[in-house]
């Protein structure tokens, strides 16, 4: 019976609540369906003891790839083992939830298979014995109900669309299979890592942040978003864009492939507001967005939106919070 | 050193977007302009051709419809050598996949030692482009670039992920999307923006490409649009234009929903 394979990422151990959000939703679409669903997991030196818990989320069995190729979080090695756990399996659908590995292995694989792939799916609906996706589009205006005509689809999810719960304590019998890695898969290696090192205080804990974007200009525009959250008594959060520029450190970020914060005010000053960023901050509880471009993306998703030089409005705010103490 | 370019046309971001009821395609005959992040592409290429690798040819590929000439043009000022326009009808609607197919069969004409693209464009912003081309070309592939390195026949890359920061070398030839803080484009200057019409220009059809049209546009989509819904949204936005009072305004604002005290 062709069934539904989740890819499973292993991160820092474990194997991440996003994935097992995605396999859960998966047990559900594969039931109303009639089809099993099943865990593929790849790593290196993976402890099948503790896979078999991914039975207590729906998988009925978890496949697993251990081998030194697929240690580092390079997603071609990845795709191979997904095309051999597909020879075996003649899965109909593959999942996987969004992550710089996932979104990269289920592309290559979808192209492997000739297969359709939907990315940033928000929900996943059974119709008419087939899985129909919901696939949120233009700054969330739409939601596109996106289906599959190839023989075999492939959903990436958005991050944080599917929480995970603490499961039933089952447990799934482990298989292990042996991937046949291509060429052109070992042309590519991880050289050098760099932890990502929390400096600061936890953002994920606080009750306001001030995030700051590329309209700062400059590193030093981060003085004003310091300013500004200590006189809210508040963090900083910041986009992938100046982190990966060095602006401010990685910790701060917010986003799909930083933290996830649900502050009660999140203040975002010269941040356009892309679907990657809104996924970490979207559930904050009032939302405001200081930009100089009216048409950013950021202002559908505030609560209060100033069109204006954060430069100007910034440490106005500031003055008026500290005045009143 | 041969570099590709692949570049997307887009809607103006300044427009409303908006996708058709009847053939759940985005309306794309509004104002177009070459996608942001593909700038950041373009931009490094230039900078590996004024830097390491003075001989590079940088070479702009984009399946677009014939119109899209605009956008080609403004890549190329921004300093692409040539261009590799696919046009053909047959390619409209084509998804993910039937675009990557299209990608890699114009790419595989020639032999390309590095093949950069944006991090995502910036109407579907789907963000996997890179993936799809690099298996159908069948050479690795390095996403999220924050910086590129090349040195004997190899390109190292610092990239975000989820843990920290990952240190990537690939063999060339290899597929590279870059992020949108590698670098800062710079805006071509009007010479060059004078110069761009008269770079060559070689616009080819699918077949031309090899390409059999049911694999690819509407008719071999992998995908299907079967109905479009509205999500619920976040409720009522105040947007107001600052005109010196707009923080006592929201502060005022705050205040009233007891955000703050
Ligand atoms: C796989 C993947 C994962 C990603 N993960 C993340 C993530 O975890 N977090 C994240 O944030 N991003 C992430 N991104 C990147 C994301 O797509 C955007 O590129 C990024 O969020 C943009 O950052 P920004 O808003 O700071 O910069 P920009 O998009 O450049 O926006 C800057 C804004 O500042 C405004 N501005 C300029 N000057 C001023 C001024 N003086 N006053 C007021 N406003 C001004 C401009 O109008 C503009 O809207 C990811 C992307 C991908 C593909
Ligand atoms: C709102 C929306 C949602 C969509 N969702 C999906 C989906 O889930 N699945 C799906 O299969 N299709 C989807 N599409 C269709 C998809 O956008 C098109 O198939 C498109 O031709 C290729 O994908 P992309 O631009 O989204 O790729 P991305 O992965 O976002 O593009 C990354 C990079 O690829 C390069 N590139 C992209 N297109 C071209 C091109 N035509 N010529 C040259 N270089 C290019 C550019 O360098 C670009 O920066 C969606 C379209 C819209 C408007």
């Amino acid at each position: 019976m062709a069934g539904i394979a989740v890819l499973c990422e292993v991160q820092g151990g474990d194997v991440s609540r996003g994935s097992i959000g995605v396999l859960e939703e998966a047990g559900r679409s594969g039931a109303a369906l009639g089809v099993p669903v099943e865990a593929i997991v790849c790593g290196s030196g993976l402890d099948d003891a503790k896979l078999a818990a991914l039975g207590g989320f729906g998988a009925s069995t978890v496949r697993v790839a251990d081998d030194a190729l697929l240690a580092s979080g390079i997603a071609q090695p990845v795709v191979d083992a997904c095309a051999t756990a597909q020879e075996a399996g003649g899965y109909r659908y593959w999942m996987a939830a969004a992550s710089i590995m996932t979104a990269d292995a289920m592309a290559g694989l979808a192209a492997r298979l000739g297969a359709g792939i939907v990315i940033d799916a928000v929900e996943l609906h059974a119709e008419g014995g087939a899985l129909v996706t919901r696939r949120s589009g233009l700054g969330d205006s739409v939601l596109a109900h996106c289906g599959f005509v190839s023989a075999v689809g492939v959903v990436v999810t958005r991050a944080n669309a599917f929480a995970a719960t603490d499961g039933n304590g089952g447990t799934a019998p482990v298989e292990r299979f042996a991937p046949s890695f291509r060429a052109w898969s070992q042309a590519v290696a991880l050289v050098g890592h760099e932890d990502a090192v929390e400096t600061g205080p936890d953002i994920s804990a606080a009750d306001v942040l001030v995030a700051g974007g590329r309209g700062l200009g400059e590193a030093s525009g981060f003085g004003q978003i310091e300013e500004l959250a200590t006189a809210f008594g508040g963090a900083v959060a910041a986009t992938r864009a100046v982190v990966d520029a060095g602006w401010y450190p990685y910790s701060a970020q917010v986003g799909q492939t930083g933290k996830t914060v649900t502050p009660n005010l999140y203040v975002a000053c010269g941040i356009s507001g892309a679907i990657q960023h809104k996924v970490g901050m979207q559930g904050s509880g009032t939302i405001v967005a200081i930009n100089k471009d009216k048409n950013a993306p950021i202002f559908d998703y505030a609560d209060f939106g100033i069109v204006g030089d954060l430069n100007a409005v910034v440490p106005q705010l500031t003055a008026l919070v500290k005045a009143r103490g | 050193m041969r570099i590709a370019i692949c570049v997307k046309e887009v809607p103006d971001p300044t427009a409303v977007k908006r996708i058709d009821d009847g053939s759940h395609r985005l309306v794309r005959s509004g104002e177009n302009t070459l996608n942001p992040y593909d700038r950041h592409a373009i931009e490094a290429a230039v900078q590996i051709k004024e830097g390491p690798a003075p001989d590079t040819e940088i070479t702009i590929v984009t399946m677009a419809p014939e119109s899209a000439g605009r956008s080609v043009d403004r890549a190329l000022a921004q300093g692409g050598d040539r261009s590799v326009h696919i046009a053909d009808e047959a390619a409209a609607g084509s998804d993910l996949l039937g675009t990557a197919r299209i990608l890699a069969a114009a790419l595989k004409r020639e032999l390309f030692d590095l093949i950069l693209l944006g991090q995502q464009a910036a109407d579907s912003e789907c963000y996997v482009m890179a993936g799809l081309v690099a298996e159908l070309l069948e050479v690795p592939c390095i996403t999220q670039a924050a910086s590129i390195e090349l040195a004997d026949g190899s390109v190292t890359v610092k990239r975000q992920v989820e843990t920290g920061y990952d240190t990537v070398k690939a063999q060339l030839p290899c597929v590279v999307s870059v992020s949108d803080a590698i670098n800062d484009p710079r805006y071509p200057p009007l010479p060059a923006i004078m110069g761009a019409k008269r770079k060559p220009h070689e616009v080819v059809t699918l077949a031309e490409l090899g390409i059999d049209a049911s694999t690819v546009g509407a008719a071999g989509a992998a995908t299907s649009v079967g109905g479009l819904s509205k999500p619920a949204g976040r409720g009522d936005t105040i947007v107001l234009e600052d005109d010196g009072t707009a923080a006592e305004q929201l502060l005022a604002f705050l205040v009233e929903k007891k955000v703050v005290a």
